[in-house]
């Protein structure tokens, strides 16, 4: 039976009727499917949850220990069945636990990304391609001026300016889930092994990614520090929210940096008064967002939200039926999710 | 090329001007002549030719990209040649683009790059701009294209930059330096790549020799003032002149000719030789800091006796600016005029620096013979109080039709000086007209507001209908801005390219000058400088106004 008869969409969200469960719901239902932790996907209050550990884990952190009557924590590949269909995770290489989820009913196969990304990410398992008949994808970068540069090239920038501005403190915008603690790493890599200085939101979620044996080195809370003048020179990593904040304004000589896909929209970056733009994102650009949809050679391509208008375009050109699902409620950008975890 | 664009890039970005200056004059310091020139000319917006056509630029990429995607690339970004920039990469790796034989392997000089552009024939700009934007990055690009098309906006106004040329010249002759003032009084008489500017700041050469020529020099600027701050001036050191609603222009009369330039230093002779030729035909010399207004063909009187009732409204006067070339027709049915607010020189005389109680009387003198040609000096009101200063603000738009802004308060013991010196100019504009109107298209925004939905058309009721009487961008905080984006995105009923139709259900509490009678609109009324004042959240739209609300403000 064609998906289109068993899927719908509604205010909450992806209803999938077999499984009786939504994915990724703005709202508390009963059974959710969790793709990942980030707050315009996973929400609090539902009876049953359906994720990966380590996204439950980040969800009992964000929303507590109850965040749901249930949890089900489940492995990438192991089909779990549910009422009248069964449904799978696999990697979609976003942030730490993050899954696709492939569902599976009358021999339709449909499966749907949540948010993913095609670079290399050594916080999260690799996207895998997973063969179906409908794929369900978002656009959040779905038009051809976004080409996210390599992590290692955006990271040397933030190194150069420092080299070039050794007394001034490099403060650094990030979101606090994913794009912080791949900066973290990427700095590592490229040889940074000076503490890295961290706003206190950024601090559990760390945390949780050191116990998950991702090695971010040594990282100091700038609210246990004194004396603020040693952060001269230094890296400090804060939620975007903080940057134009008063929290920022005690930081010695600061140059301000993003680190965000939308850094490549100059405007963006002004809106930000981001200083040092640092393109950097967890989600695939363009030409990412072809090469999935190639790679996986669906029947179909549906796209939840972004530039959907785009994409679906260029998916029909490309020879696939194509629509847009129009999906209100994940943030249009990722701006909007910023203010949503500083709420 | 590549250095410029480096410096472009960390300019747009950098927000402290200590850091702006320190990257200019550290460019000045390296870049030979006449790169830097060329530099500086750009980012002052003075380079008084366009390489290449924006519609060029658009040509060449919707040959190499699907135009959907181009429109919707274009929508997204908000900016042309962003867009492009951008867009270009995704030619090359696409391999799209080898329709271009001339490669080009090393990038050019910016000086190249301008010599190329001046001297290529018209057909060859297209397939050298293609070369060039392949060999660049795409920063590289957007500098490219914004210094080709003329529009390098990177917040960095012509008077910053005269202040860092000063800085400049002070680090290079730090005991007999050119000020701000010398360099603001040559700029106009000076050309890109201004190796002889350049020279001269740096203690080389002598000053550039200027006399030959009519040049523009800056306008003294004035700050708004709230009727509440009346109370801290000492009246007896001010005086007041009417305010009007026209175009600040300054009238030059040399033996060389005359001319007549925006406040900017445009020259808009050619739009304006009625005027200019009645200038010529007497024997009027000088340079003359004014308002240049509409007036009416069939009144003879421009001045206070008849309430200035022979001045028409700026929409007449935008008529004849957007005319090159105006035909006698067209001169005849709008007729110009000039009325002085100051003189700063005449062939005889300096007066920039005499205080302007003593200037108002020797502007008085000069132009008495003058009325004949339309040329006036500005009237000085009389008053006594601060309550007549409030009367005389309240009385501006009843006389002249209501074009009449407000009133000038000017410190009689100032003297002339360029920019926006602080407590000399004030102007104290008449109180808004307010309407409220039902918001019904939007569109994003450009700039820093890429993205945002933040140009809004607006419109009135009339038979259950609305009709659009306007358009606003501004008037809102950020906060609101983004309260608004996302009120757009929920409410949109339909899509028309760039523009949606948003549910007629939230009221704009409007601001506006004046309204007058238009072709342009459906509604027959067009405002002038309409913004938001307040966003209604909370009026239901069947309550907002009727449109003849409206039709009774025109004035008269």
């Amino acid at each position: 039976m064609h998906p289109e008869k068993w899927i719908k969409t509604d205010k909450n969200g992806l209803y999938c009727k077999p499984l009786d469960a939504y994915i990724d719901p703005m709202q508390a239902v009963n059974n959710a499917i969790i793709t990942h932790a980030h707050a315009d996907h996973a929400r609090g209050g539902h009876t049953n949850v359906y994720a990966t550990q380590a996204t439950l884990d980040i969800m009992a952190i964000r929303y507590g220990e109850d965040h749901a009557k249930a949890t089900y924590a489940l492995e990438y590949r192991q089909m779990q069945t549910l009422n009248q269909a069964s449904f799978t995770l696999f990697p979609a290489g976003h942030i730490l636990g993050s899954a696709q989820v492939l569902i599976e009913y009358k021999n339709q196969r449909l499966v749907h990304t949540g948010d993913c990304k095609r670079q290399p990410d050594d916080t999260c398992e690799a996207f895998e391609a997973v063969p179906c008949d409908v794929f369900v994808t978002e656009a959040t970068f779905g038009l051809p001026v976004f080409k996210h540069p390599d992590i290692e090239h955006e990271t040397q920038k933030l190194l150069d300016s420092l080299a070039l501005l050794p007394e001034s403190c490099h403060l650094v915008g990030v979101y606090a889930l994913g794009k912080c603690q791949r900066l973290i790493l990427a700095l590592r890599k490229l040889g940074y092994h000076s503490p890295i200085y961290i706003h206190g939101a950024l601090l559990k979620l760390c945390q949780l990614y050191q116990r998950y044996n991702i090695d971010l080195g040594e990282l100091v809370e700038v609210a246990m520090l004194e004396d603020l003048s040693i952060l001269k020179g230094k890296i400090v990593l804060a939620p975007p929210s903080a940057l134009n904040d008063r929290w920022s304004r005690k930081l010695p000589q600061v140059m301000t940096a993003m680190a965000s896909g939308w850094m490549q929209i100059r405007a963006r970056s002004k809106q930000r008064r981001a200083e040092l733009p640092l393109i950097i994102s967890d989600h695939s650009d363009w030409h990412d967002l072809l090469r999935t949809i190639e790679e996986v050679n669906p029947k179909e391509v549906w796209v939840t939200h972004g530039r959907e208008q785009a994409l679906v375009h260029q998916a029909q050109k490309m020879g696939y039926k194509a629509k847009a699902l129009s999906l209100v409620g994940y943030s249009d950008n990722e701006d909007a999710f910023v203010d949503e975890e500083k709420r | 090329m590549r250095n410029f664009a480096k410096l472009v890039d960390s300019l747009y970005f950098i927000n402290s001007n200590k850091a702006k200056a320190g990257l200019l004059i550290n460019y000045l310091k390296t870049t030979p002549d006449p790169d830097r020139g060329w530099a500086i000319a750009a980012i002052a917006g003075d380079l008084h030719f366009d390489f290449f056509k924006r519609r060029v630029i658009k040509e060449l990429i919707t040959e190499r990209i699907d135009p959907l995607l181009f429109d919707l690339s274009y929508d997204y970004v908000g900016e042309m040649s962003e867009t492009v920039a951008l867009l270009w990469s995704s030619t090359i790796e696409r391999g799209i683009k080898k329709d271009n034989p001339d490669t080009i392997n090393a990038v050019p000089s910016l000086h190249d790059v301008v010599t190329m552009f001046k001297t290529l024939a018209k057909k060859d700009v297209k397939p050298y701009l293609a070369a060039l934007l392949d060999a660049l990055s795409p920063a590289e690009r957007w500098a490219l294209i914004k210094l080709g098309t003329g529009g390098l906006r990177i917040g960095i106004s012509t008077r910053f930059l005269k202040k860092i040329l000063a800085e400049y010249a002070k680090e290079c002759t730090p005991n007999n330096a050119v000020d701000i003032e010398q360099i603001e009084r040559l700029w106009h008489a000076v050309e890109p790549p201004y190796c002889d500017l350049l020279a001269w700041l740096e203690g080389k050469e002598k000053r550039p020799e200027t006399s030959h020529k009519l040049t523009f020099q800056p306008v003294m600027l004035a700050h708004p003032l709230l009727p509440s701050d009346l109370d801290k001036l000492d009246l007896a050191d001010w005086q007041a002149e009417w305010k009007f609603d026209g175009i600040r222009a300054q009238l030059l009369r040399t033996e060389k000719g005359a001319a007549l330039y925006s406040r900017n230093g445009d020259d808009i002779s050619k739009s304006f030789p009625d005027l200019i030729n009645k200038v010529l035909s007497t024997d009027l010399y000088g340079r003359f800091d004014g308002e240049l207004l509409a007036l009416n063909p069939d009144k003879s009187n421009i001045c206070e006796k008849d309430n200035y009732a022979h001045i028409a409204s700026f929409n007449q006067l935008q008529q004849r600016l957007n005319k090159k070339k105006p035909s006698k027709a067209l001169m005849l049915e709008i007729p110009v005029g000039f009325i002085a607010y100051d003189v700063l020189d005449t062939p005889s005389c300096e007066y920039r620096g005499l205080v302007l109680k003593e200037r108002s009387i020797a502007l008085a003198n000069l132009l008495q013979p003058y009325k004949h040609i339309d040329v006036y000096p500005s009237e000085l009101l009389a008053f006594a109080t601060t309550e007549d200063l409030l009367n005389l603000k309240t009385q501006a738009s009843k006389l002249s039709n209501g074009y009449i802004e407000g009133i000038m308060l000017k410190n009689k013991l100032g003297k002339y000086v360029a920019g926006r010196p602080k407590n000399q100019w004030y102007k104290l504009k008449r109180e808004p007209k307010l309407i409220d109107a039902v918001i019904m298209y939007a569109q994003r925004g450009h700039g820093k507001r890429s993205s945002y939905y933040s140009d809004f058309t607006f419109g009135c009721w009339q038979d259950g209908q609305l009709l659009p009487v306007g358009k606003a961008y501004s008037g809102f905080t950020d906060a609101e801005l983004k309260k608004l984006d996302t009120w757009v995105r929920r409410n949109t009923l339909g899509r028309f390219g760039p523009v949606k139709e948003v549910k007629k259900a939230l009221v704009f509490e409007v601001a506006f000058d004046a309204v007058h009678p238009s072709n342009r609109h459906k509604s027959k009324v067009a405002l002038r400088f309409p913004r938001i004042n307040r966003i209604r959240w909370d009026k239901p739209a069947g309550e907002a106004d009727p449109l003849e609300n409206l039709i009774k403000l025109i004035a008269n």
